[in-house]
Parts: C-alpha cells; sequence; structure tokens
C-alpha cells in the first residue's frame, strides 16, 4: 500500500486517535478472524437471515411479474405525477451506492487509512445498491421490453437515443459507475481471494475462489501491477462520486417544474446521497460487527468518523433545504413560492414534518460525542436518515409534480401495494446479495488489514503467510 | 327451426350468466327477489329490503360488486375481457351473422368507395325527438365518426356531444342483440306469430285495448303510420311520457295562449340577454343553434373595439354552462328567482299585484336590468326554459311581449311534436287505465317508463297487470325485464326515418349500415301491428314522402338525402298573444308560491335535472358520455347531489358525504358534492343514474332521482330533508378532486370552504397566475393593450439558435386559437376528440386515480368568491409549444417537433418512461398505465378512425392537432396541385365546437381565419412566461359590463384577473 512507506504516518506524531486495529492482533490474527468468517461452518442465523431476504426477494419477483404483465398502472403513478416510489427508489438506491465508493477511492486518496476496514464492505454494498437502482429505469419504463432503445447501439432504423435527455446522461453515468464499481471491487478482491483459496480445505471451494482469484501469488510484480490498477481505477472512480448524483440530479434540474428546476440541486444531490450511503453502511455494519465479533476491525474510530462525515454532509442538505425555500422566495417567482409553500404547508406537510425530523433534527445527536461512540445509538440515527433520505425524494418527485402550473391538473400520489411490494422487494434482492456476500467473501480487506497491524509497519511481512512468493 | 331456436335459447343463458354467483347480494339478486313481488307489495318490499344489512353493505360499497372485486388496477381490462367474452358467446351460435373475415376483391366495384377513403352520407339524429342534421363518416361501409351538417339549421356543421356519442351507442356491446321472449332469445317470425293472433282478437274490439308508449315524436311518417292504424284498430291509445322532455313550457303555453306552441330563440338579434335559471345556451333542442347566434354576438376583437357586443345576466340558483358566458351572474335561492320575475315583471308593467320583496343583491340589481331591457325594445330575449314553474314561464311570455321581442328575439311557431300532449297526463292515463284492466297489449318503443315514470304512478306494477307487453329499445333495460318481449330497436344509423329538429326542419333518416344485431326500426314494428310484417323501413319512409312530395319525387328525395333535408319546412310563426288575464293569475300564483317558501325558514328545494351528459339516463350505457365530465362539477361516471357550501355548512354536511334525501316519505341514498356557485337552499340532483339494468359498466352508478321525482314534482321538489350518514362517497372528478383532505373540515357552519381545501387554493391560484385573463370592453376600449400586461413575455431571441424560419422553408405553420369569450364549456369539442381520435375510456375507478385520456380538456374556473363564483372555461389541447419542455426530455426521441411546427408523438418509438408528462406544464399528456384500448372486442374495432393508431398500453400520447386531417388536406392539395385552401381544414374540435370558439390553421398565412385572431391584441398564450411559446393560444375573455351593476357593490362585484394584477 501507498501508506506504508509514508514517513509520515505515525500514530505517535499525531494526538491520542483511536486505533484501527485494536491491540494484540498480529497480521495471522487478522487473517484467521477474517477469513474464518468464510471458511467456518455457516451459522444458523445467517439461514434465517438470508431465508428472510430471499423471502423478500420472492416478493419482488412476484411484484415485477404482476408489473411485466399488466403493466405500470399497477403502480400509484398518475397524472399529473408520473414518477413516483419508480424514481424515488432509484435515485435512493443510487444514494446509498455513493458510500462505497467514496470511501474506497476518495477516502484512498486521502490516505485516510481508517477507511481499509469498511471500504469492502462499503463497496459491496454500493454494487449491490447499484444494481437495486439500475432496475428502476428498466422497470418504470411503460414498455419495458423496449428499455434497450435508450443505450446507443447501432440499428437498422439508424436512430439513437435522444441525447439532450438526462435520462440518457443516467444511462451513461450510472452504467459506468456500475462498472467502475465492479471492477475497483473486484480488483481489491484479488489478493484476498487467494488467501481464500490457499485456506480453504474443500476442493471444490479451492476452485472456486482460485478461478477469480486470476493466479495470483503475491509476486512483487503482482503487487506492483495491482498497486498500480487499484491506484488507476481509485482515480476514476473519483470524479464518478461527485458525477453520478449530480447527473441524477439533472433528470429533476433540466425540468421546469417548480421544485426541480434549481440550480442547487448537484451539490445537494451529491451531498445527500454520501449522507445516505453513510448511514446505510452504519445500518449494516452495526448489526455484522455485532454478529461476526469484528469489533477489532471495525472500531470506535470508524464509528467516530462515519459519524462526523454524517453529520457534515447532513448539514449540507439542511443548507440546501434551506436554500430551496430562500430561493422561492428570494426569486419573486410565484410558482416557486407556492412550491414552497406547498411543501411545507400542503396536503404533504407530514412527509415533510416527517422528513425534517429525519433528516435536519435528529442527526444533530450526532455533535455528542457519546452518541457517536454508541453504536445503539447510531444506528438509531442512521434509520432516521434512511428514511429521511428516501422521503426527501418523495417530497422531490411526485410532491413537486403533484401541484404544478395549472391548478386545473393538480392531483395527489399514492404509491399501492405494489409500489410496496417492489420497493421491499428491491430491499430482499439488496439483502439476499449482502448475505451471500458475508458468507462467501471477506467482508473486510484481510491484505489491506494486515498492514494496519502495528507489526507490520517495518513492512516486511507484507505478503502473509499465504501469500509469500514461491522460493 | 325448432332446434335453431333451442341452440339459440342455450347462448342466451350462458351469455347472461353472471360472473359472480352466489355472492351475498347484488343488484341482480335483488331484481329477482322483487321480479317475485307483485303489485303495491314490490314497494313495500323494497323497503324491507332497504333495512337488510346486505342492503345497506351494497349501498356502501364504492364500486358495483362486480367492479370491486377484480384486484386493483386491472377493473376496466377484466370487464372488457369479460364483456368481450360474453359478446363472442352470444354471437357464437346465436345470432344470425357470423363475421366471414375473407379477403375477396370487388367483382363489381361498388361506386364511390375507394379504400381508405371515408365517404360522408347526410343524414339526421335525434334527441329526445328533436333531430340534429348531420354529416355521417363511413369507412369501408363502417360508420365511425359524426359531424355537423352544414347545411342543417339545428346544426351548421356542429354538434352537441349526443351526437358525438352516437357512434359509439351503435357499436356498444350492451345493446340488445336479439328478440327475446320472458327473457329468452326469441324470432321475429314466433313473435309476429304470437302478436298477429292478439291483434286479430283485438280487431274485433276495435282496439281498445291496444296502446302505444312513446317519447317525443317529430317524425311525419310514425304519425301517419299511428293515423294508419287507427283505421285497423280505431280505439287504440297513443300515450307519450319524455322524462326529461317540454312538459311545463307545454303547461305554460296552453296557459298563456291556449294552445300548445313551440317557443323559439333568436340569440343573433338579442342585444340584451336575461337567462332565468336556463341553460337555453347547452340544453334543449336548438342549443347548438343557439349558441352559434349567441357567439356571433360575443365576438369581441381588441382590433375592432367599437364593435357592438351583446349582454348576457344569468339569474339563477345553481351554477350553468350558460352563466360561465354571462356578463353578470346573480346567485338567489329558488324563491328569490322566482320573486325576481315577478318583480321584473311588475316593474316592466306587465303583472300587478302587491311589489314582490327581494334580497338586498336583487333589488339593487333589478332597475338596471330592467332599464337595460327597455333600452333595447325588440332586440332584447328573456329566457326561461322548462325547468321554471309555467306561472314564471307565462310571467317571461309577457314580459317579451311588453319588451316587444315576439316576432324579433322570440318566436311562437306551430309544435314541432306531432299531436302534442301533456305527457304527464297522458302517461298517468295509461297507468290509470293498467289499473283498471283496460290495456289488453302495450308497446312501449324507446321508452323505460319502469325506470323514469314519476315515483307516484306505481308504474311497474300497473304494468304488470297487462297481458301483453311489449318493449321495443336499443337496451334490454328495466322495462324489458317487466315485458313478455322485448324486440332490439335498430339505431338510427341502422335505420330509414325521418324528424324534425327544433325550428320544423324535416331530416330523412338514413342508415350508414345493416342493424347489426336483430334491429327492427320503430317504423317497422307499427308496420307490424297495421299487419304489413314485411314492409322494410325504406319503404314506410319512402312511400310516406312520395304522397307528401309533389312533382319530380326521385329528385326531390335523393336532393333531400344529399342535404340532409328537406327545403322550406321550417315551422311559419304563429299569431299568438298572451292572455292578460293569464299573466296576472301566475303573478298571483308565483306571489303565493313565494310566500309560502318563505314561510319555511331554511328549506332545501330539490332541482331535477338532465344530466349534462346521459340526459334522462338513455346515454347511461354510452361510455363517452359517462366519462366526459359533467361541466360544472366535472364529475364522470356519477351523479349526486349537489349543494353549495352554504347549505353544508348549515347542514352540517361534508364533501362527498353520503346521504339519505326525503321527500313527501320516499327517501333516496345519495351522496354530497359541495360545489361553488349553488345558492342556498336549492339541491340538485341530476336524473338518468341509479340504473339497474343498463349493463354491468353502469349499473349501480350514481343515484336514482326518479324514485323521488314524483307527478307533482317533476323538476322541482321543495321542502327535502337531507340527512348526512357520515363516512365518504368515492367520486371521481378529473378536477380538483381532493378537496378533502385528512383533517381538514371543509366547509364551515357559516358556509365557508376551508383555506386549505384544494378547491379553494386551486381557485385562488388560477386567478393569481392569470390562466384566464379577463377584462371589460370599457377596460379593453381604453387599453386595447391591457391583456398583454398580466404577464411577462419573454423575448424570442433569448436563444443561441436562430429560430426556424418555417414561411422562407416554404413549410405551414400549424397553430390553434380558442376565443374564451364564447367557450360555453358543453364538451362536444371532448367527444369529438374522442371520436375522431380512437381514445379509450378508462372507467371510474382509473379516473379516481387520475388517468383519463381526454386529449383536449376543459378546465373549469372559479374566480372571485367561492360562495359566489364567476365560473370560466378553458380549453386545454395540447399546446405544441415552440420550445416544447417534452421534446428535450424524451430519452428516445420519440415526441419532436415537425417542420410544420407540431409536436408529434411516434407512439412505435415511445418507451414510456412520462417524462415528457411531467416536464409539461400544462399537463396535456396522457399515458397509458394499463392497456386502455380494447383491440379484441369486434364492435368496437369497426367504431375506431382507421386513420389513427391504436396506442398500446405503456404509450404516451396527446393531442396531434388532428393530424390525419393535416395529412389528408396535404395529399389533396398535392394532388390538385393547388394549396391548402384557407380554413377549409379543420381539427376534430374545431368542428363540431358549436360556437365557433376555436380556430385553426396555417399562421403563417394571413387567409387563414387563425392568423387573423392571433393578430389581435386579446391573444395571449398560456403560461408564456415559461417561453414555451405556445402554437395554441387564447383570446382573453372581456365581458360587457353593465355599469350600473358595476357601482353598485364594488366590492361585491366580480374580482376580474385585471382588478388583480
Amino acid at each position: 500500500m501507498a501508506t506504508l512507506d509514508d514517513a509520515s504516518y505515525s500514530p505517535a506524531a499525531k494526538p491520542y486517535k483511536p486505533p484501527v486495529v485494536a491491540p494484540g492482533h498480529t497480521p495471522a490474527t487478522v487473517t484467521d478472524k477474517i477469513s474464518s468468517v468464510v471458511l467456518q461452518r455457516t451459522p444458523k442465523w445467517w439461514y434465517v437471515a438470508f431465508g428472510v431476504s430471499f423471502f423478500l426477494l420472492m416478493i419482488f419477483m412476484m411484484a415485477v411479474t404482476k408489473l411485466f404483465l399488466t403493466g405500470v398502472g399497477i403502480w400509484g403513478i398518475n397524472q399529473p405525477a408520473g414518477w413516483g416510489f419508480d424514481i424515488i427508489n432509484f435515485v435512493w438506491w443510487i444514494g446509498i451506492g455513493h458510500a462505497g465508493t467514496l470511501i474506497s477511492a476518495i477516502l484512498l486518496l486521502l490516505r485516510q487509512e481508517w477507511r481499509t476496514s469498511i471500504n469492502r464492505f462499503a463497496e459491496a454494498m454500493t454494487l449491490f445498491a447499484v444494481a437495486c437502482a439500475g432496475m428502476y429505469p428498466v422497470l418504470h419504463t411503460g414498455r419495458p421490453w423496449l428499455a434497450y432503445w435508450l443505450l446507443p447501439y447501432p440499428n437498422t432504423m439508424g436512430l439513437w437515443p435522444q441525447f439532450r435527455s438526462p435520462l440518457i446522461w443516467d444511462v451513461f453515468a450510472v452504467s459506468t459507475y456500475a462498472t467502475v464499481s465492479l471492477m475497483f471491487w473486484y480488483v481489491g478482491l484479488v489478493p484476498d481471494l487467494a488467501t481464500l483459496r490457499d485456506r480453504s480445505k474443500h476442493k471444490l471451494a479451492k476452485i472456486a475462489y482460485g478461478i477469480p482469484a486470476m493466479g495470483w501469488r503475491g509476486s512483487v510484480k503482482h503487487w506492483h501491477n495491482y498497486e498500480v490498477a487499484y491506484l488507476l481505477l481509485a482515480g476514476l472512480s473519483t470524479p464518478l462520486v461527485l458525477s453520478v448524483h449530480t447527473v441524477v440530479s439533472f433528470d429533476f434540474a433540466i425540468g421546469i417544474i417548480p421544485g426541480w428546476h434549481a440550480t442547487i440541486f448537484p451539490p445537494y444531490f451529491v451531498a445527500g446521497a454520501v449522507y445516505a450511503g453513510f448511514a446505510m453502511v452504519l445500518t449494516l455494519a452495526l448489526p455484522l460487527r455485532a454478529a461476526f465479533g469484528l469489533h477489532d476491525f471495525i472500531t470506535q474510530r470508524h464509528l467516530q468518523n462515519m459519524a462526523k462525515v454524517m453529520l457534515a454532509t447532513g448539514l449540507i442538505v439542511v443548507y440546501g433545504y434551506a436554500m430551496e425555500i430562500f430561493f422561492a422566495w428570494y426569486s419573486g417567482n410565484h410558482y416557486e413560492a407556492f412550491m414552497a409553500m406547498n411543501r411545507v404547508l400542503g396536503p404533504y406537510k407530514y412527509h415533510w414534518m416527517t422528513l425534517i425530523l429525519c433528516n435536519a433534527i435528529v442527526p444533530q445527536l450526532l455533535w455528542i460525542r457519546k452518541i457517536r461512540n454508541s453504536p445503539f445509538w447510531l444506528f438509531f440515527v442512521s434509520m432516521f436518515i434512511n428514511v429521511g433520505m428516501w422521503l426527501e425524494r418523495y417530497i422531490i418527485i411526485p410532491v413537486s409534480l403533484h401541484r404544478d402550473f395549472l391548478p386545473s391538473s393538480w392531483g395527489m400520489y399514492r404509491g399501492t401495494i405494489w409500489d410496496w411490494a417492489t420497493f421491499i422487494g428491491t430491499i430482499g434482492l439488496f439483502l439476499s446479495l449482502l448475505f451471500l456476500f458475508v458468507r462467501l467473501l471477506p467482508m473486510i480487506s484481510i491484505f489491506e488489514m494486515r498492514t494496519l497491524v502495528p507489526d507490520a509497519k517495518g513492512g516486511t511481512n507484507l505478503g502473509g503467510e499465504t501469500t509469500e512468493m514461491p522460493r | 327451426m325448432d332446434s335453431d331456436h333451442g341452440v339459440k335459447g342455450k347462448c342466451g343463458a350462458e351469455a347472461s350468466r353472471r360472473p359472480d354467483a352466489g355472492a351475498p347480494l347484488d343488484l341482480e339478486e335483488l331484481r329477482e327477489k322483487l321480479r317475485q313481488k307483485r303489485g303495491p307489495e314490490l314497494w313495500r318490499s323494497l323497503d324491507e329490503l332497504a333495512g337488510t344489512p346486505e342492503f345497506e353493505d351494497m349501498l356502501h360499497r364504492e364500486f358495483p360488486r362486480h367492479a370491486s372485486e377484480w384486484p386493483e388496477g386491472v377493473s376496466r381490462r377484466s370487464f372488457l375481457q369479460l364483456a368481450s367474452a360474453s359478446l363472442a358467446l352470444a354471437g357464437l351460435t346465436g345470432c344470425t351473422r357470423q363475421p366471414v373475415e375473407k379477403i375477396v376483391p370487388y367483382v363489381k366495384k361498388p361506386e364511390q368507395i375507394i379504400p381508405g377513403k371515408p365517404l360522408f352520407y347526410a343524414t339526421a339524429l335525434t334527441q329526445a325527438g328533436y333531430a340534429t342534421g348531420v354529416l355521417a363518416e363511413s369507412h369501408m361501409g363502417r360508420p365511425t365518426k359524426i359531424e355537423g351538417n352544414p347545411d342543417h339549421p339545428a346544426s351548421l356543421g356542429a354538434t352537441d356531444i349526443f351526437a358525438q356519442a352516437a357512434v359509439l351507442t351503435l357499436y356498444d356491446p350492451a345493446r340488445s342483440q336479439s328478440i327475446s321472449h320472458a327473457g329468452r332469445a326469441a324470432t321475429w317470425d314466433t313473435f309476429t306469430a304470437e302478436l298477429s293472433k292478439t291483434l286479430l282478437a283485438q280487431q274485433a274490439l276495435g282496439g281498445v285495448g291496444i296502446r302505444l308508449l312513446t317519447g317525443t315524436v317529430t317524425s311525419l311518417t310514425l304519425a301517419d303510420q299511428i293515423q294508419q292504424l287507427r283505421t285497423r284498430f280505431p280505439q287504440l291509445r297513443w300515450h307519450r311520457w319524455e322524462p326529461a322532455g317540454g312538459r311545463q313550457a307545454f303547461v305554460a303555453s296552453m296557459r298563456a295562449f291556449g294552445r300548445p306552441v313551440e317557443t323559439r330563440y333568436d340569440f343573433a338579434k338579442a342585444d340584451v340577454v336575461l337567462a332565468i335559471d336556463s341553460d337555453a345556451l347547452t340544453q334543449g333542442p336548438g342549443s347548438v343553434r343557439y349558441q352559434r347566434d349567441f357567439a356571433a354576438r360575443r365576438r369581441v376583437r381588441a382590433n375592432q373595439p367599437e364593435q357592438p357586443v351583446s349582454r348576457v345576466y344569468c339569474v339563477e340558483s345553481q351554477p350553468t354552462n350558460t352563466s360561465t358566458v354571462a356578463d353578470h351572474r346573480l346567485q338567489l335561492a329558488p324563491a328569490d328567482v322566482e320573486a325576481f320575475v315577478l318583480a321584473l315583471a311588475q316593474a316592466l308593467g306587465v303583472a300587478g299585484g302587491a311589489p314582490a320583496t327581494l334580497p338586498q343583491k336583487a333589488a339593487d340589481w333589478l332597475p338596471a336590468v330592467a332599464r337595460d331591457l327597455q333600452a333595447a325594445p325588440g332586440r332584447s330575449l328573456v329566457l326561461g326554459d322548462e325547468y321554471c314553474s309555467p306561472a314564471v314561464q307565462i310571467l317571461i311570455h309577457g314580459i317579451n311581449q311588453r319588451l316587444g321581442n315576439v316576432g324579433a328575439t322570440v318566436l311562437y311557431t306551430e309544435p314541432v311534436e306531432v299531436d302534442p300532449v301533456d305527457h304527464l297526463v297522458s302517461i298517468t292515463e295509461l297507468v290509470r287505465d293498467m289499473n283498471a284492466g283496460r290495456v289488453e297489449v302495450l308497446l312501449m318503443a324507446g321508452v323505460n317508463p319502469v325506470y323514469d315514470a314519476p315515483a307516484d304512478l306505481g308504474f311497474a306494477a300497473a304494468l304488470d297487470k297487462v297481458p301483453l307487453r311489449i318493449h321495443h329499445g336499443l337496451y334490454d333495460d328495466e322495462t324489458s325485464a317487466h315485458c313478455h318481449w322485448h324486440i332490439p330497436a335498430a339505431h338510427e344509423l341502422e335505420s330509414w326515418g325521418d324528424a324534425r329538429s327544433f325550428d320544423g326542419t324535416v331530416s330523412i333518416i338514413q342508415p350508414l349500415i345493416e342493424p347489426l344485431f336483430e334491429g327492427k326500426s320503430l317504423y317497422e314494428v307499427l308496420a307490424l301491428l297495421a299487419n304489413q310484417p314485411d314492409a322494410t323501413g325504406y319503404d314506410i319512409v319512402r312511400q310516406h314522402w312520395q304522397r307528401l312530395l309533389p312533382g319530380d319525387f326521385e329528385g326531390a328525395w335523393s336532393k333531400a338525402l344529399h342535404d340532409g333535408l328537406l327545403p322550406n319546412t321550417q315551422m311559419p310563426p304563429v299569431g299568438v298573444a298572451v292572455a292578460g288575464g293569464a299573466v296576472q293569475q301566475a303573478a298571483a300564483e308565483v306571489a303565493s308560491s313565494v310566500q309560502q317558501a318563505r314561510a319555511q325558514q331554511g328549506r332545501v328545494t330539490l332541482y331535477f335535472r338532465p344530466d349534462p351528459t346521459i340526459w334522462d339516463g338513455r346515454y347511461a350505457s354510452n361510455v363517452w358520455l359517462q366519462e366526459l365530465p359533467k361541466p360544472m362539477t366535472k364529475l364522470v361516471w356519477d351523479n349526486a347531489l349537489v349543494i353549495g357550501p352554504a347549505t353544508a355548512g348549515r347542514l352540517g354536511l361534508g364533501h362527498e358525504e353520503p346521504v339519505e334525501v326525503t321527500f313527501k316519505d320516499r327517501k333516496l341514498r345519495a351522496a354530497a358534492w359541495i360545489q361553488p356557485g349553488v345558492a342556498d337552499g336549492v339541491a340538485v340532483l341530476t336524473l338518468g343514474y341509479g340504473r339497474d339494468r343498463a349493463g354491468d359498466r353502469v349499473s349501480g352508478q350514481g343515484f336514482n332521482a326518479y324514485a323521488l321525482r314524483t307527478s307533482d314534482a317533476l323538476w322541482t321538489a321543495p321542502g327535502i330533508e337531507i340527512r348526512g350518514l357520515g363516512g365518504r362517497y368515492l367520486f371521481a372528478s378529473t378536477q380538483n378532486h381532493h378537496t378533502l383532505q385528512s383533517g381538514i373540515q371543509e366547509v364551515s357552519k357559516d358556509g365557508r370552504i376551508s383555506d386549505d381545501s384544494e378547491m379553494r387554493v386551486a381557485s385562488e391560484e388560477a386567478q393569481k397566475r392569470h390562466l384566464i385573463r379577463v377584462g371589460t370592453l370599457q377596460e379593453m376600449r381604453q387599453d386595447p393593450e391591457f391583456v398583454q400586461k398580466h404577464r411577462e413575455k419573454p423575448e424570442t431571441d433569448m436563444t443561441m439558435f436562430p429560430p426556424y424560419d418555417y414561411k422562407s422553408n416554404g413549410k405551414h405553420a400549424w397553430g390553434m386559437a380558442i376565443d374564451l369569450n364564447v367557450c360555453t364549456g358543453c364538451s362536444s369539442c371532448v367527444v369529438a376528440c374522442q371520436a375522431e381520435n380512437n381514445i379509450p375510456v378508462v372507467g371510474k375507478e382509473q379516473v379516481t386515480r387520475g388517468r383519463e385520456m381526454h386529449w383536449l380538456r376543459i378546465d373549469r374556473y372559479f374566480h372571485g368568491d367561492l360562495e359566489e363564483p364567476t365560473i370560466h372555461n378553458q380549453p386545454v389541447p395540447c399546446m405544441h409549444c415552440e420550445n416544447a419542455p417534452c421534446e428535450v426530455v424524451c430519452p428516445v426521441a420519440a415526441t419532436a417537433h415537425s417542420d410544420e411546427g407540431l409536436n408529434d408523438m411516434v407512439y412505435n418509438r415511445c418507451v414510456g418512461t412520462r417524462y415528457c408528462s411531467n416536464n409539461c406544464p400544462y399537463k396535456v399528456r396522457r399515458f397509458n398505465f394499463l392497456r386502455f384500448s380494447e383491440r379484441e372486442s369486434p364492435l368496437y374495432r369497426m367504431l375506431y378512425n382507421p386513420d389513427v393508431t391504436v396506442r398500446m398500453r405503456g404509450v404516451m400520447e396527446k393531442c396531434t392537432y388532428c393530424v390525419q386531417r393535416i395529412e389528408q388536406a396535404k395529399i389533396e392539395s398535392k394532388v390538385d396541385s393547388q394549396p391548402i385552401p384557407p380554413n377549409r381544414l379543420q381539427t376534430a374540435c374545431q368542428q363540431a365546437c358549436p360556437t365557433q370558439a376555436i380556430a385553426f390553421g396555417d399562421i403563417n398565412d394571413e387567409q387563414w381565419e387563425v392568423t387573423r385572431w392571433k393578430a389581435d391584441k386579446l391573444n395571449y398564450g398560456l403560461l408564456e412566461e415559461l417561453n414555451t411559446r405556445p402554437r395554441t393560444t387564447y383570446l382573453a375573455k372581456v365581458l360587457n359590463k353593465n355599469e350600473a351593476i358595476e357601482k353598485l357593490a364594488p366590492a361585491e362585484a366580480e374580482r376580474t384577473e385585471h382588478g388583480h394584477s
């Protein structure tokens, strides 16, 4: 790792910070501890948890079957609210997907070594969230079997997508993001796959881990190539963290609907995405940490830092809310002013109040150190943020649409049972993938953790026992 | 023969089997229970049944059982599957024709038929007996669209909604498709055999037991046939019952003139119009023509500011379409309206007696109105139609006579109805005779008295005493359920006939298609009675006219068929005068009626009115009309007990709250709808709903007003009780449906609609946003630019790209302008658009979800006080924006700009992201959320316009400016090598519009009317500040205010937009 040769890195040279790995670990114990999660017998609770997730996934399958057979009319969308849960969930999942890349790439480039214990996990979460999000643009179309027309491909009709549409930008942004995230995650996994290959006893497992390990032997050349590739991918991912949600925000900002047409959207959306992403990382990491006993690797320091990021991005989001209302008044634009009033005092005022409670008020608890240190309270706050960020998209999408320019066309929006089934179903997909991930792959980067063990500071035992160079 | 019969019987039984046999209690079962009862027992048992929990449950259900049991979101589809399945079953073996689908070239090419090119036939359609001349468009033998006949005086090229929707009735799968005997399929031969036995027996008795019951008849051929029948059966009696006919006008005419006369108006000559509780502009036989004449006097242009404009006052208890185009509207309680007429009669010296007392506002109004009327002798017009009591109508006759209007703006002619009678007396006598056992054979043609006869007559019970009951009609309805025989009627587009229009002009009705089912026309059924079972409608009608038309009959006949009318058959005016005694007596009656009404504090009067879309119930099965928003309430698929906020507040009733209405011991469960503009003390319930045999789609929808309508209260039921039952009935309305929100008390005790109700917020926002720009003639004359000052209009050069120059590229630039000053909100354009463009119907449940598909809608806005508002209409089609927000956001370029400036929608390319609709500030785009278009039904397939794509689910659609018509015109112009002649090309909405409020054409060419409209300073674009640069624009509403009234109470005078800005 690049950080290893950095002379400035020394815990003693800085004010005391809680360690990123609990004391007493050696590279060997790190490897044992993390790989044992994968290699041991499947714990009983895993079956239960995966079973529940899989059941939710089946709900998703049912909802989608119904959707394809009957049409998007099973949802609550209507005139004037042509988008509802479909796009809310799309943006929500994409937002959640942001934390992974941010943690992996940006924190890597900023040399925040504390990221190491959570990056693998966060990247996986990103991938699964993007998979869930990526489903919606296809599902939400009236004729999903023709959704491939959004892709620029040569065809006999000589037709291209309409490049001025933000939806096309979305296609590029999301698909690029998904691809780069996948590669980044996979490249990071290769040394650990080799560890698992070497450590697993079962022949099938050896083969299964061996193939994706791509013959990794831990040679210096391997390490060199790996470092370069990983750094390059981190460099590639970094602008994507900013661009994806910026482009997603264009879906709205390009539109002329009051409540959508705002220049503040790109930064506001990116901050919101990081906010939501960290909340989701905490929501998932805290229970898993307890379940697998990973307190040594996901330490108080991690929790503290994530809480601080949430607090900071949360404040940016609140600033966004304030500015939306301020500009509605300051612009002197009647439609904007009405939109702001309608959000706060209109028929969806309770949604708005809940949003403010979840996203603006409850997260202020994070100013308190005790709360930042308490897994329970962090989980509590994160859940509020998860709900709040979903409501934010609800407020932006159907609530802006439901009363736009002509009062004659006003209406109301409410999700149907199928909207909920699809939403819950994607949560099922997400959790199913996640449980498979924690069961089959090391959820914490083994080799990177080893580098954080104080013992490793000398830099002699880089490869650890399983990645020694062949003699 | 026998086996054939057997098969048919089986088929009929299959087809009528209900999908949900065994449900706790449904209408079918209830009917069955009732059917077993007879006579007076029937009504008693209805009350008993009404007490059962199942019945309560049924009343409380939002949807009729059949609708609600389908899974969410697909009810309409399932219904149509069932409908088409049952149709298929019905057609499978039963009915005579099997569609043979072979492709065979013509051996002999029929004259004129060119595949792909429509033919137009002049014919007429009747509405309650009165004809409107129409041109029916036929594609390869299938009538697909109705247009007005420009040569016909009742049409002048335009139509009403009923004519537009006639093609759907023709192809309605709910039409009865087979002769039936006691509910089982039978044949015409068995019917004739059985009937002739009875008739032979009757012949010996002089036909003393034979009775006919019809609606209003204007057909001379029918009259002649009945006359001839009387030679065979001298004692035969002919009864009439038209539930929404002109009965009170008839009584008024008898009392005023001593003879029946038809009252006809000439709006073109009227400078000052005063309408008393009248909707003459959009209801009644002459309404299409009246609208045209009215509009001719209301075209205000800033470029010609001095052009004289007529002035319209409305004095009414509930808002009408007429009052949406009035200059002044005075909202009064029913008794005060009567008092107003009396006071006006007194002020004009028509009537004497003690001066009528009026509420302050009306008292202030009266002298101003009276002066205005007096200043225009012979050029004023006071309207009070059928719904005013006979006494009030007599006063109005007297007023018009005093003002010198008779012979000028008011014409009295011989009645158009053949052999006019008092329908109420006529049906009462029939019931009396049936009860007395004097009726042996009853033929009911085109009527449904079991459903719509006055409730106190007990028609159904009396009917059951008649030994042979025959029903002839388009539908197997409530009446046919009580009959031995049901003979399906041929639709007017399937049969020969004739009829007269409001002014007496005779039209020959010619068929465009062979009867689809076993339909027989009334002419043929009457011929059977006259012992001519084989006479065809064609022979009967033709022979009749052969006797009447002198000279070259063939020439005259073909010319009549070609033109759609017989020239010079208008009714000439007759010289009548109102008897002075009648006026004095009427004045006394009105005075006492007013006094009586005022004596009862807080009395609520129930108004029965024909439904604006399904009339008296005869169009209940027509789903276009069911889904057409009612102009004032914007309700679809339902009627409602419409009350004003004041009454609602006083009685503590909530919006959409189920209520029980009691009138003289008769009770009706309905639901309240709070409507701005309805005066305190009045409730309005339209006729035609609460049907229980009108097909699965509409049975059980709405509330049956006939259950309360008694013979002494045909239009007005004074002193009803309304009791709120709590809860909420789910209405489907296309505009501001969500007035009720959780936790909001929508109307306060003093009758104020809550500040956060959507109705109030929407109304206030509409005014702040200057969507409807209104001014007065005085304002316009002072400052012709006044309309343009409301809103910033962005400069066209705010872009880096030069605007596309249609002109120098040799392209048309299609545009539309809509004159708000003359739009009455009659909605003909909406149905015309639906018929032209194959627009699907989605059903009530989908409308409650906000998914109606109309490409053209009429927005209704309340201005001013919600308790006493001014109401404006605004038709909204696609704006075809030059900078269309929908186009930039479509990811697949499925909506794009054409080189003629059209905003085209490419259905094949649409993947259905709905982004375009979200981004459309006008929300004119419509999305096929489900499979709304019925593609499998063989009947609906015949209906579709072959020039317009039928859209599948998942596809966006919207107004195209009738691009198929544009292309047709371009092809023709190319073939002829001539430019498209200006003003010839019309969109469907424009063509149907009775007031010619819509202009369309090439806005680069000054010869087109639309270009002149757009050049006017009154022209403005809706939301033009968004820089969408709409191609559809509006001409501002300019009212011709009476300054004397304006000065009265400036605070109260309606606040126009101008006043706000």
